[in-house]
């Protein structure tokens, strides 16, 4: 570790301020930071964390049914809190010490090729709140540890449109335990949204034709047939392209035989 | 009715009570008044001409006290090497020089550059990221096959090759045994890897070094299984400290596996280092220089043939293995291949022919030596894994082809050099079948075919030579080094005693155990024996432990001081009792005069042998105090037979263990608990070769498995369930020649597992129609799908 100031505001405009300090960084649960920075990885000069900020924790239901989630919420919370695909998701992040410090916040920001938590905003079309705007998941996830934020932009807020069933299925990295592919499903009444994390080298996408098969029939036996080409599929140690690409069809199918 | 004290109880782990509440004392805790700490700048290329290292900038850091480079270390010798290892020639193997610090060229990703000592570890680390190293990359070569085929990238360019050795065992066999193969009815081939593991003992490795100005005395804390090897490998070989003036203590350590047996630069370099700056330095490795710089295991690619007769008795086993050493030569990595792997490829069967040929092959990857096992895992994985495959070719049942081959005569000498003194492989067969519930196998398929798994049923034999070893046999191998080992048991006036021992405990529970034993013997409570061990200072110059040794020679080096200090016992007693000596029985911690009602106990014994006022001092020297050096005269058998049920999921290729069963053959067991203990711990580690771990490196080199992020420990979870896991020792058939008729069961599990897993998820797979003979450690799911969809 290299040094650095750490500033604790307690509101998010305090925060916003701390972060305008040069090479300010935003600390959340520090469960992907941390170790960044033990490994001399990363030299922010001021850690700005958001762990104090009453704010931007927690797990409520706003006025149009939506679950608002702080932003420096922990997945202990949302495993207790979220709607049944989002809590379980967010029961099998890690471990228990993970899930008392890791944040929704973090993990959105980061947007971790592996991570869990993109697959769930994507499948939901979640809105991330920041400091100044809100964005559609559509248009925040741009690709490997690449998001539309901007430089000093805090995620204050994540909100999800409450599907009428969902589910993630994670078929996990046997090191990280990490996705090695995860899959969300969320059925609403406009359709059925399908989100893959883990599987592509442009990191979490979204699976159209499994969308459009199940939003015809909410089924296993929809899916059939169907899969993603293995062109673009992360292969590495732990599994080929092609070996992904099919798993991405077997956790798509559970997803939605498990939805609930 | 379970025994609760002395040989057969299940005492508890009293060693435990410290290092559950943070009590114990590792080598990261000692901390000396004015210590520095060093950091290690290392190799991030696996091959290189090293044209630079340019420390500058970095000297004038703040805290920095020194920066060394290679060249400081030109007057001192290199790691040594303690094994030698003569090829199918007749000529000693390669041996490459191995410096401190890398000197002229970098050969793997993690070998030390340069080492800053500095007041604090950041300080260190800053300073060493200031200097710069000029470095001209090379290709790297890192298949072993490659590396033997062509020269064009050479490991050594002072060697003829990256051939370390070729090695014919037994030469002699050979032409007998390609003749069986010429005659036989039947041939199994099997091409196979063992997997290159990490050992990833809890605690990573940790060296401080102490140099007193004013007597010239050194000292080394370090993290080793045996720090009287360190003694003597350090100072008389590398650093010239004569052994008066080195002492070595190795502390509680957590964990070893066989990694930290060996001697390391670091270590040597903290002993340096400490005298060249007087001051304490300290060395703590990260889990990421664990990676790339503690000793590997494994690593053996083999072509393994099996010849049968028309009635499938085996007639010969042919063998080609290629070998990585890595970059240099480990301590002992010569041995692992050949004395500790040739030597077990009869197996637990009479096949008359072996011939076992060792390619040992330098590749600039991090050296590979002993791991929990080394040798004897490879040896069992090839066997069993060909003698599964020859069943399933000739439509058998894979036990009763094995119980057909059986050698049930002993003692037995194999053809492969060894002689195997007592074994019961039918008893720990049926025992395994009985526990394991084969006959609900079928009835449990069935199950899981309904929920479209596949279940396979997986059995395998294994035989280790353990109890390492009779020193004028290892000798006459190529050792550098003895195999006995020591002990002092010291007896206080009171009658409590001290045992000081050559073997080191690192989880053993050698602290709990081996009173076990002297309680026994003199008939006195546990409590009243204490174990130290792991001091240069106060044991007895031993060997320490690995091989499974530990309680079979330091275990019978105890009980020979032990005769020796109830022999002079037993004189005191007949004194105090004014009985002849020869009338004098000890029983229950109490002497008494055969056949009449004078007894004196063991305190009043003990007590005159220091207050000798009532004493034979014209016949004994007063005090109560024995050595005794303990040199096996064979090695220890201890075999066993394992079976394993998995369920595949077909869809994406994931196996979870479903059931396990061992029946081992330990010999006599001292303290049941901690036998089982070791057997869990060594499963664990053999269902993480089998399915989990594996240390894979690219074509340039560079360490992928480099964390855990990317290598596979076992966690709970991957283990068999606990209601579904038996692990018996029932079946003793004790060893014939040292005093305890133990065998030693450290690695056993470790031995057993791997290819009984293998050997099931092949089953299973078979069974859902895949036609797949084999599969490579570790099977993850990727691979396990990749076999079914061809
Ligand atoms: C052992 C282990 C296992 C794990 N397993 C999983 C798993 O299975 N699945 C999974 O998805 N994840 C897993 N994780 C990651 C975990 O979920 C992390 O908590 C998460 O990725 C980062 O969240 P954090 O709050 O810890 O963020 P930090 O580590 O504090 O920060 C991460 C990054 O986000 C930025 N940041 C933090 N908060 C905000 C914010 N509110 N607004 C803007 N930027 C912010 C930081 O500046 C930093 O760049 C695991 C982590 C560990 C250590």
């Amino acid at each position: 570790m290299y040094n650095f100031d750490v500033e604790m505001p307690g509101s998010v405009a305090d925060a916003v301020s701390a972060m305008g300090r040069e090479e300010a960084q935003a600390l959340g649960g520090g469960q992907t930071l941390i170790p960044t920075l033990k490994q001399r990885l990363a030299s922010p000069s001021v850690l700005v964390s958001l762990s104090k900020i009453s704010e931007m924790k927690g797990v409520c239901t706003g006025e149009d049914g939506a679950l608002c989630i702080g932003g420096a919420t922990v997945h202990a919370a949302v495993a207790k809190d979220g709607f049944a695909g989002l809590a379980g998701l967010a029961s099998r992040i890690g471990d228990p010490a993970v899930r008392a410090r890791g944040t929704i916040g973090g993990s959105l920001a980061n947007n971790d090729p592996s991570a869990c938590y993109p697959a769930a905003a994507l499948g939901c079309g979640a809105t991330i709140v920041t400091n100044s705007r809100e964005i559609a998941a559509d248009d925040y996830f741009q690709g490997m540890f690449d998001t539309a934020l901007e430089e000093g932009e805090i995620i204050t807020e994540v909100r999800f449109p409450v599907p009428e069933v969902s589910r993630y299925e994670k078929f996990v990295q046997p090191a990280s335990r990490f996705a090695l592919v995860g899959v969300f499903v969320a059925r609403f009444s406009e359709g059925v949204r399908v989100a893959v994390t883990g599987a592509s080298e442009d990191g979490v996408f979204r699976w159209a034709e499994a969308e459009a098969a199940l939003s015809q029939a909410f089924s296993e036996n929809a899916v059939d047939g169907l899969s993603v080409p293995a062109d673009g599929m992360i292969s590495d140690l732990h599994g080929s392209a092609a070996y992904r690409a099919h798993l991405v069809g077997v956790m798509t199918k559970r997803a939605v035989a498990n939805a609930a | 009715m379970p025994k609760d004290g002395g040989i057969g109880a299940s005492s508890k782990r009293r060693e435990d009570v410290r290092f559950l509440t943070g009590e114990g004392n590792y080598t990261d805790d000692i901390n000396i008044r004015g210590q520095a700490h060093v950091f290690f700048l290392r190799s991030d290329v696996a091959h290189g001409a090293l044209k630079g290292v340019d420390t500058s900038d970095a000297a004038g850091m703040p805290g920095v006290i020194r920066i060394f480079t290679g060249a400081d270390f030109e007057a001192v010798g290199g790691m040594p090497c303690g094994w030698q290892v003569t090829d199918k020639h007749g000529q000693p193997m390669q041996e490459p020089r191995h410096p401190i610090l890398a000197h002229e060229k970098v050969r793997h990703v993690g070998e030390p550059i340069a080492a800053v000592v500095a007041e604090t570890l950041e300080q260190a680390r800053d300073a060493a990221e200031a200097i710069s190293v000029d470095i001209d990359e090379l290709p790297a070569v890192v298949d072993m096959k490659a590396a033997v085929a062509s020269d064009d990238v050479k490991v050594h360019d002072d060697l003829t090759s990256n051939l370390c050795y070729d090695w014919g065992f037994v030469e002699e066999n050979k032409a007998a045994t390609d003749a069986a193969f010429e005659k036989a009815a039947h041939v199994t081939t099997l091409e196979l890897v063992n997997n290159r593991l990490v050992a990833n003992p809890m605690e990573p490795r940790v060296a401080v070094g102490d140099y007193a100005r004013g007597t010239d005395d050194h000292t080394l804390y370090t993290t080793s299984q045996n720090p009287h090897v360190i003694r003597l490998l350090m100072g008389a070989f590398v650093l010239g400290i004569p052994e008066h003036k080195l002492r070595v203590v190795a502390p509680d350590v957590g964990g070893g596996f066989g990694t930290k047996i060996f001697h390391y630069q670091e270590e040597a370099f903290v002993t340096f280092a400490a005298k060249a700056c007087n001051r304490p330095v300290k060395w703590t490795s990260s889990r990421s220089e664990a990676f790339m710089s503690d000793a590997h295991g494994r690593d053996h690619v083999t072509k393994i043939e099996l010849a049968l007769d028309a009635q499938n008795n085996f007639t010969a086993v042919r063998t080609e293995t290629f070998a990585n050493m890595g970059a240099y030569l480990s301590t002992f990595a010569p041995s692992v291949p050949t004395w500790l792997h040739g030597t077990l490829m009869a197996g637990n069967y009479k096949t008359p022919l072996v011939y076992v040929n060792v390619k040992a092959v330098f590749t600039n990857t991090v050296p590979v030596d002993a791991y929990r096992g080394a040798g004897r895992p490879e040896a069992t994985f090839q066997l069993e894994r060909v003698i599964d495959k020859a069943a399933r070719e000739l439509n058998v049942d894979p036990v009763e082809l094995r119980r057909q081959n059986f050698i049930r005569e002993f003692p037995y000498a194999t053809p492969v050099a060894v002689e195997y003194d007592t074994g019961d492989y039918d008893a720990t067969m049926d025992k395994v079948l009985e526990i394991s519930d084969r006959e609900g196998f079928a009835a449990r398929r069935a199950e899981s075919e309904a929920k479209g798994k596949l279940r396979g049923f997986g059995i395998n034999c294994f035989i280790e030579a353990c109890g390492i070893a009779p020193s004028n046999l290892v000798g006459q191998l190529g050792a550098r080094a003895g195999l006995y080992e020591s002990a002092t048991v010291r007896v206080n006036a009171t009658g409590g005693l001290v045992v000081m021992t050559g073997s080191h405990s690192h989880g053993q529970g050698h602290e709990t155990a081996f009173p076990q034993v002297v309680a026994e013997m003199i008939g006195i409570d546990e409590s009243m024996i204490e174990v130290v061990h792991g001091d240069t200072a106060t044991a007895p110059m031993g060997m320490g432990t690995y091989g499974s040794r530990s309680i079979a020679v330091g275990g019978s080096a105890m009980v020979r001081a032990t005769e020796k200090i109830i022999a002079k016992a037993k004189k005191i007693a007949s004194h105090l009792l004014e009985a002849s000596e020869g009338d004098i029985e000890l029983k229950d911690g109490a002497f008494s005069v055969a056949g009449t009602d004078k007894s004196v106990a063991w305190g009043d014994v003990t007590l005159a042998a220091y207050v000798p006022h009532n004493y034979p001092l014209e016949d004994i020297e007063p005090g109560l105090e024995e050595t005794a050096f303990y040199d096996p005269s064979n090695f220890t058998y201890p075999a066993g037979a394992y079976s394993c049920e998995v369920e595949v999921d077909p869809a994406t290729g994931e196996v979870t263990i479903e059931r396990f069963a061992s029946a081992d053959d330990f010999g006599n067991v001292i303290n049941p608990m901690i036998v089982e203990g070791q057997v869990h711990g060594g499963i664990a580690q053999g269902i993480g070769q089998a399915l989990l771990e594996n240390c894979a490196y690219d074509e340039n080199g560079q360490l992928l498995s480099a964390s855990y992020m990317d290598y596979t420990m076992p966690r709970a979870d991957n283990l068999p369930p606990m209601d579904h896991y038996v692990v018996d020792h029932s079946c003793q058939t004790p060893c014939t020649h040292n005093p305890l008729g133990v065998k030693g069961c450290g690695e056993a599990g470790a031995i057993g597992s791997p290819p009984t897993v293998i050997n099931a998820i092949i089953d299973a797979l078979q069974s859902g129609g895949h036609k797949v003979d084999h599969i490579d450690m570790p099977a993850t799911p990727s691979r396990v799908w990749s076999a079914i969809h061809g």
